[in-house]
């Protein structure tokens, strides 16, 4: 039996609004507990909210981004139910106008086939709090700082057929709110997640089978995890003869597996209703195209941009052009290095290995875009190798400095001058009789190879200062020598 | 001095008859030695009284006072005191102390006002009676065997018993209007929108607003003066200028068209009431006034209505009292499911209960359509009911209740006949337009109230219309026997 999967997903973004979206306490992360929780936060009797119309903004340029219909009258629903972190006892969203309506992404996939998946919708709603229930043994603290947050939160169809999809999804949604600047996409702090829904059918079968939705995964790796293990799962589940079961169920990172949390019996009934608190929003056209006119550059936009300015790779253009983030400081490092192969090379080799052992974002790089650039020039003016680039780099990534600092402290300036090389040539050749006489006595053509030998201990020597090209060139006059 | 309208002690205190301390402390006195009878009071305010009253004291002495300053007064224990007990009539907030103030607080302590102290009330502004309060019943001072009325029946029996010139009120479905008819005063719910609610506990958050209660039409311009206005805290406050509503007073009624629906003028009102209702509206006639008979035709449709609208928001706004962050908690809850249900069964009254199940129930998957929704499109129907009269009359009028104050516990145990108290006043807050109570007549020693309609902002007309009628006649002079 051939199975299919069908994956949707609910993304909720925490937009980067400087206040909550109904009060006007911080939404900085990281304080103290109940120390950004003002009045309104703390649902004290008589409180009311005020809306925040730059978690407006936000969720329309977020609209215009996916090309979907901007709800021209979005109205505040009341999602009611009891829980300690959810103080007023009922959650502000959208559920009957949301503020965005029905639009689209392109997603490309490995084998560079490319994908359209349908967005629902996306609507505005605050964030919960926090419940700890470790940090006080036998009662559950209550940590409101994040109570109030906006959040949007988009709905995809269920298009995606398989975790690569919809990790690329993920990805494309990631790539779309941090090049917007609406949301730092902050995965680890929770700023970004998401909720996966999963059924399995036979392959050609028109229904869909019964789901399960995972919430709450903050990782791309987890969502390609989760989706995988959920779907080998339900197959498993299905083909030993029992049945699916619409139900929540919570991904544990430390075991890779899911585990359920509540069945659909056991679910709130939410009693929506329109919050009588706060007015219907109504959006006029002008407000609209006044978004539309700055909407900043868009990833699919920056991509071609990339292919077309600096002449990469489909692939290269893609990985470098998703975030926006990376892609500022790839075309930072561009400007210095005046290379945009090298800056590209450097940028995704070198720099996101370092970013990804380190489980460093982006934005908290020990190196600067600048750093990295003047690290490139040097390559570029023979004044390094590439190898002892990475040397210059590895220090750059641990003590800082720029690449001028470290290579003038460290003593790492390649040798180019003819001279000294060709004393240290002498010298090795001298004392490697027996590689000199294999040399000698190996046909012409396959002396080339031998070469590498000579070379290795001339950079030993000269603790990989000399410059490559000069190198070979010596080497190959000198041996040669010795042949005629 | 305890007979003296808010607008008499201010020229008093303007003219140093005198001192705002001296006024204040007179009526902490009368409230310690007589409130016993009424019950109008949830908590006292003395120390801080006198403090404020010492402040405009100091103010007027300085050449700064303003109309307001050194008047004192009394609000609903519904608005948020700062460092006071703000309490709903609830044993679930009887340990609340407010960290911060309501606007309304807010804009009488900038006026200079005296808060004497937090009135009685239904329990979060529920009930009709007063009775729903989880410190006893606020009394009647025309009769202290009956009600004041209800949810502001504190505010009213203060002001009735000479224990407070003025008070502030809120009406959700005539908590201002039907307690001020009952005890014989001026109560005014102004139009929805109006005076900010921030601070004010919600009970139903698209029907409540504040106003003021008062002894007299002018009183109440002066109060209504502090209160209204827009407020960036309260979304659903109206951005639109504040008028003197003082300004309009005196203007001759000379040409004012009322309307009288014939729905508020039923066959089985009660005789006495239709009767003084009908001597007032003669006294406007002789005014200068004209009359037609217009039609309400949703009017039986208001009651009904409410019960669905104001129930289902309650049910939600009163979802945060939950034993957590503040107010009653259990004594030693077993897990969470066991804190919400103890702490919310035993801090919540018998009628707050019963509203919160309807409501729930009300908005429950698969009722929504049929109940809310419903309900939702009749309140247009209401509303456009009002708009359509409007066109043709400049105010409506007709009795604020159907009957006087009825006995303590009379109708306790049939919340529907409870119900039927607001049936001509709910209508109002479903619409959202401001109506005024005012004294016009008595019935068996017991006070009859008018009530006149306006169009939405037409406070001004109403207060004008309200004073008119109290400089031709002196029911609102009266007062119960003994005060």
């Amino acid at each position: 039996m051939e199975w299919e999967a069908v994956i949707g997903l609910e993304i909720h973004a925490q937009l980067a609004t400087n206040s909550k979206i109904f009060s006007g306490a911080s939404t900085a992360f990281g304080a103290e507990p109940n120390t950004q929780a003002c009045a309104v936060d703390l649902a004290l009797p008589g409180t009311l909210p005020v809306f925040n119309e730059e978690a407006l903004r936000m969720a329309v340029k977020f609209g215009l981004a996916i090309d979907a219909e901007i709800g021209r009258t979005s109205i505040f629903d009341r999602k009611n139910y009891f829980y300690p972190d959810l103080p007023k006892g009922y959650q502000t969203s959208q559920l009957f106008h949301p503020i965005v309506g029905v639009g689209h992404v392109d997603i490309t996939l490995e084998d560079g086939s490319t994908k359209r998946v349908g967005v629902t919708r996306a609507h505005l709603e605050e964030d919960a709090g926090k419940s700890l229930h470790d940090e006080f043994p036998g009662m559950t603290g209550i940590d409101l700082n994040r109570a109030g947050t906006p959040l949007l939160e988009i709905v995809s169809e269920p298009d995606m057929r398989s975790a690569e999809e919809a990790v690329a999804y993920v990805r494309k949604i990631h790539s779309i709110v941090t090049s917007l600047g609406i949301c730092d996409g902050n995965m680890a702090e929770g700023s970004f997640r998401c909720d996966c829904n999963v059924s399995v059918r036979l392959k050609g079968e028109e229904e869909f089978g019964t789901r399960t939705e995972t919430k709450n995964i903050n990782s791309f790796r987890f969502i390609e995890k989760a989706i995988l293990g959920e779907i080998d799962r339900q197959i498993d589940l299905i083909e030993d003869g029992g049945r699916v079961v619409q139900e929540t169920r919570l991904y544990d990172a430390n075991k890779n597996e899911t585990r359920s949390m509540r069945s659909k019996e056991e679910a709130n009934d939410y009693r929506y209703f329109p919050c009588p608190d706060l007015l219907p929003i109504v959006i006029e056209e002008d407000y609209i195209e006044e978004i539309r006119n700055n909407l900043p550059e868009l990833p699919d936009a920056r991509k071609e941009r990339f292919i077309e300015q600096y002449k990469l790779s489909d692939y290269d253009a893609m990985v470098l052009s998703a975030d926006r983030f990376l892609a500022e400081y790839f075309e930072t490092v561009v400007t210095a290095a005046k290379d945009a192969k090298l800056a590209a090379n450097w940028v995704m080799g070198e720099l996101s290995k370092h970013l990804n052992a380190n489980d460093t974002s982006i934005g908290d790089s020990p190196v600067s875009a600048d750093q990295l650039g003047g690290l490139l020039v040097r390559i570029k003016d023979n004044t390094i190798s590439g190898n002892i680039a990475k040397k210059v780099f590895e220090v750059m990534w641990s003590e800082g400095g720029s690449a001028d600092e470290i290579i003038e402290a460290k003593g790492l300036k390649q040798v180019t001058d003819s001279g000294a090389i060709e004393a240290i040539v002498d010298e090795v050749i001298s004392k490697s009789g027996p590689q000199v006489e294999q040399y000698i006595a190996a046909e012409p053509d396959k002396r080339g190879k031998m070469i590498g030998f000579f070379m290795g201990q001339v950079m030993k020597a000269t603790g990989g200062k000399a410059n490559p090209g000069a190198v070979t060139g010596i080497l190959k006059k000198k041996l040669d020598a010795l042949c005629d | 001095m305890f007979d003296k309208t808010l607008a008499e002690l201010a020229q008093g205190l303007e003219n140093g008859d005198f001192s705002s301390v001296e006024l204040t402390q007179a009526y902490l006195d009368r409230i310690k030695a007589e409130d016993s009878k009424y019950n109008s009071y949830i908590s006292v305010t003395e120390s801080q009284a006198l403090a404020q009253a010492k402040a405009a004291d100091d103010t007027r002495a300085a050449g700064n006072a303003g109309a307001f300053t050194g008047l004192p007064f009394a609000h609903k224990d519904i608005f948020c005191t700062e460092g006071v007990r703000t309490s709903c009539a609830s044993k679930m907030l009887d340990n609340f102390v407010a960290p911060y103030n309501a606007t309304v607080v807010d804009k009488f302590n900038a006026a200079g006002g005296v808060m004497l102290g937090k009135t009685n009330m239904d329990e979060f502004a529920m009930g009709s009676s007063n009775e729903s309060s989880f410190y006893g019943p606020a009394r009647n001072p025309w009769d202290t065997e009956r009600v004041p009325g209800g949810s502001s029946g504190g505010s009213a029996a203060a002001v009735a018993a000479r224990l407070a010139p003025a008070a502030t009120g809120t009406d959700t479905g005539g908590s201002i209007r039907q307690p001020a008819a009952l005890c014989g005063i001026t109560g005014i719910k102004p139009t929805y929108g109006r005076v900010s609610r921030y601070g004010m506990i919600a009970f139903a958050s698209s029907l409540d607003q504040g106003g003021p209660m008062t002894r007299t039409a002018e009183d109440a311009a002066m109060m209504l003066n502090v209160m209204a206005g827009f407020d960036r805290r309260d979304s659903t406050s109206m951005q639109r200028d504040v008028p003197d509503y003082t300004a309009d007073l005196s203007k001759p009624l000379a040409g004012l068209k009322i309307g009288l629906p014939k729905e508020y003028f039923p066959s089985d009102l009660n005789p006495a009431i239709a009767e003084q209702v009908q001597n007032a509206i003669k006294e406007y006639e002789a005014l200068g006034a004209t009359v037609k008979e217009i039609s309400l035709p949703n009017t039986g449709l208001a009651v009904p209505a409410y019960y669905i609208i104001a129930p289902a928001e309650a049910s939600s706004n009163l979802s945060r009292f939950d034993g957590v962050r503040y107010g009653y908690r259990c004594d030693s809850p077993v897990d969470l499911e066991d804190l919400y249900k103890r702490s919310r069964g035993e801090g919540f009254g018998a009628e707050v209960k019963r509203r919160i199940m309807v409501g729930t129930y009300a908005l429950s998957e698969g009722f929504y359509d049929a109940y809310y929704k419903k309900a939702q499109q009749i309140r247009r129907l209401i509303k456009q009911d009002f708009t359509e009269a409007l066109k043709e009359v400049d105010v409506i009028m007709g009795p604020t209740t159907p009957e006087p104050a009825f006995k303590l516990g009379e109708k306790t145990s049939d919340p529907i006949a409870m119900y039927m108290e607001d049936i001509f006043t709910i209508a109002l807050n479903l619409a959202g337009l401001p109506g005024i109570s005012i004294p016009c007549g008595q019935t068996n020693g017991l006070p009859v109230g008018l009530q006149v309609i306006g169009d939405y902002f037409a406070e001004q007309k109403l207060l004008n219309v309200a004073h008119q009628f109290q400089l031709a006649t002196d029911w609102h002079k009266q007062s119960p026997e003994g005060i």
